[in-house]
């Protein structure tokens, strides 16, 4: 047998070491993140019911539950996604399927990949000059919900478009040789093969989207709306509505003497309704990568 | 010839044009709205930009007094240097942890062990801005106060923790690409040699990815430059140039997201809040066009 080197040995202690450190700070990174969610489950418990999220908020919001809130959070998600979707999908699709190479898409891919980093507050001035102002929609569901379509558009042509160039060019190759034409390759060949990618990305912007505050604060959210308990329709778009996420700034930093608990309950209400939606996309991407087929 | 030329075009259906007219019209109009962001931010600021607001006054001066009766004044000096201090601050935090955290989910994990990080990862990226400040203002609060005997706990450094939390995953994710970008011959190549891991990632893969790892940490200021909830509610929202980790302070962001609702339009204060983000709009469009350009200059590397 050979014996260890003194190098050898001093090398395998050094690697074990920078192995533990990197460990540590990955730990470290992700121990603060569970401890946090721990601690705000822990003080948001006492009221956490279904009451709670089937009631209206009460006396100024010291009291009650998160029902207008939550419903609100919903009609802006589903609202700025049925803008959102098809557009930033079908614009995907022109991009990665019918232009060619040229200045105008060079501009285009440009224009998307800087978009997705602008802040959300530059969103919501636009939503105010675009769609509260000039569009004359004033503060409304509707505008809200178009601002997040906006704020959320880039992101979703990014991820359909890498979704949609994953499909490998003999696929379209082999259809077009058959006589199909450009569309009938993209919904027969096309889109089957990239749609999990697609709802992976589209799912993962509705989260986004539920979470965002300062966008929606200054076109169509509003600190307090009474609405009628357990009416799903209870809001009318063109109206204004109350949000999670705007309701926790609200009861957080605006009111006093909120009842203890109550803030807690709407924060994990918050982020259990965005991380669901996440797990929901993490589990549709698992199952795509077992379903692949090339 | 022509005639099968003609007759293969007459059997085109309606429904095909009509269908690719609608996918050209939907890839037009992103990018009408794309480039509509910066028009109308522009449209609601362009007035009092061109005609009445000192910009020397606007950037060098650190006196925001926009509501006064008798001398308004909008210099945004304190808010500028308050935006980049908390942002500079969170990537002193943010950027050894995500780096390091980069190295040891792509070179040291088990590939179980490195899905399981990249979940967790991406589920830490989702946690909505707000909720991060409402930690700040509860959780963050108490803990500065009781550790440093501070009389506030929200301060710089708390807003530092929130942002450097915000932008870890970013910084993770990005920077773990870029060292996944580095071809396995370079590993191969060094390890044949006789080098451990460490010496591996120290001397071959940190100069090969350093572009890549310079961009993660541009997209981790990007965000933090102009994130609004978390820094509006953990920053203790006073208008003064930071000294120091515990002074209060104020960010571009979160003026505009603080004074937005109290003015009246067409007012100048009102304009003045566009003009805050043009700039705004304009720093992390330098930031993110920089961060972009040196990925591509990855991609030619390889």
């Amino acid at each position: 047998m050979f014996t260890e080197t003194e190098i050898g040995k001093r090398n395998r202690w050094s690697e074990n070491g920078m192995k533990i450190f990197f460990l540590v700070m990955t730990i470290l990174m992700i121990v603060p993140l569970l401890l946090i969610i721990g601690y705000l489950f822990y003080r948001a418990l006492p009221v956490l019911s279904f009451e709670f999220l089937f009631t209206n908020p009460k006396d100024n919001m010291r009291s009650g539950g998160l029902w207008a809130p939550f419903l609100g959070t919903i009609y802006l998600v589903v609202v700025s996604l049925l803008v959102s979707a098809p557009i930033g999908v079908f614009a995907a699709v022109y991009l990665n399927e019918y232009a060619r190479e040229n200045w105008f898409t060079r501009i285009v891919n440009l224009a998307v990949v800087n978009l997705a980093g602008v802040p959300s507050i530059v969103h919501a001035l636009f939503g105010v000059g675009a769609f509260v102002l000039f569009a004359g929609l004033g503060e409304s569901v509707l505008a809200a919900s178009l601002t997040l379509a906006i704020m959320t558009l880039p992101v979703i042509i990014a991820s359909t478009k890498e979704a949609l160039n994953a499909v490998p060019m003999s696929f379209r190759e082999a259809c077009w040789n058959l006589g199909a034409t450009r569309w009938q390759t993209i919904r027969r060949i096309v889109l089957p093969n990239s749609i999990s990618g697609i709802l992976t990305g589209v799912i993962l912007q509705v989260s986004r989207a539920a979470g965002e505050t300062a966008p929606i604060m200054f076109t169509g959210a509003v600190f307090y709306k009474a609405i009628a308990e357990g009416d799903v329709f209870a809001y009318n778009v063109l109206d204004q509505c109350m949000a999670l996420s705007l309701h926790l700034f609200t009861i957080s930093t605006q009111v006093p003497d909120v009842a203890e608990g109550i803030p807690y309950g709407t924060a994990i209400v918050l982020v259990g309704t965005v991380l669901l939606v996440n797990a929901a996309a993490i589990v549709l991407r698992v199952y795509l990568r077992t379903r692949k087929r090339w | 010839m022509n005639a099968l030329r003609k007759n293969t075009k007459a059997k085109v259906p309606f429904s095909e044009t009509a269908i690719e007219t609608f996918i050209r019209l939907c890839g037009i109009s992103s990018i009408i709205f794309v480039f509509g962001i910066f028009f109308f931010v522009f449209r609601e600021g362009a007035g009092f930009l061109f005609n009445g607001l000192d910009l020397g006054q606007f950037l060098t001066s650190p006196e925001w007094y926009p509501t006064s009766l008798s001398n308004k004044r909008y210099g945004t000096l304190a808010l500028i240097l308050g935006t980049f201090s908390v942002t500079t601050l969170a990537m002193c935090l943010a950027v050894p942890f995500g780096l390091g955290a980069a190295i040891f989910v792509s070179e040291f994990c088990s590939p179980k062990l490195r899905e399981a990080f990249k979940i967790i990862i991406e589920l830490l990226a989702a946690i909505p801005s707000v909720v991060w400040g409402f930690i700040g203002l509860t959780l963050m609060n108490q803990m500065i106060i009781k550790i440093f005997n501070a009389p506030i706990g929200l301060t710089m450094l708390n807003g530092s923790i929130m942002l450097a939390l915000m932008s870890v995953p970013i910084i993770v994710s990005i920077a773990e690409d870029a060292l996944k970008a580095v071809p396995d011959s370079y590993r191969e190549a060094a390890e044949a040699l006789g080098a451990t891991r460490w010496q591996v990632v120290y001397r071959v893969l940190l100069p090969a990815a350093k572009n890549g790892l310079l961009a993660a940490v541009l997209l981790g200021a990007a965000r933090s430059i102009g994130e609004t909830m978390a820094v509006l509610m953990a920053t203790g929202h006073s208008v003064n140039i930071p000294t120091g980790p515990l002074s209060w302070m104020r960010t571009l962001t979160a003026t505009i997201a603080a004074e937005l609702g109290e003015v009246a339009r067409g007012d100048e204060h009102y304009q003045v809040l566009f003009i805050i983000g043009i700039l705004l709009f304009s720093i992390t469009f330098i930031v993110n066009l920089i961060a972009d350009l040196v990925i591509k200059g990855i991609h030619q590397d390889f």
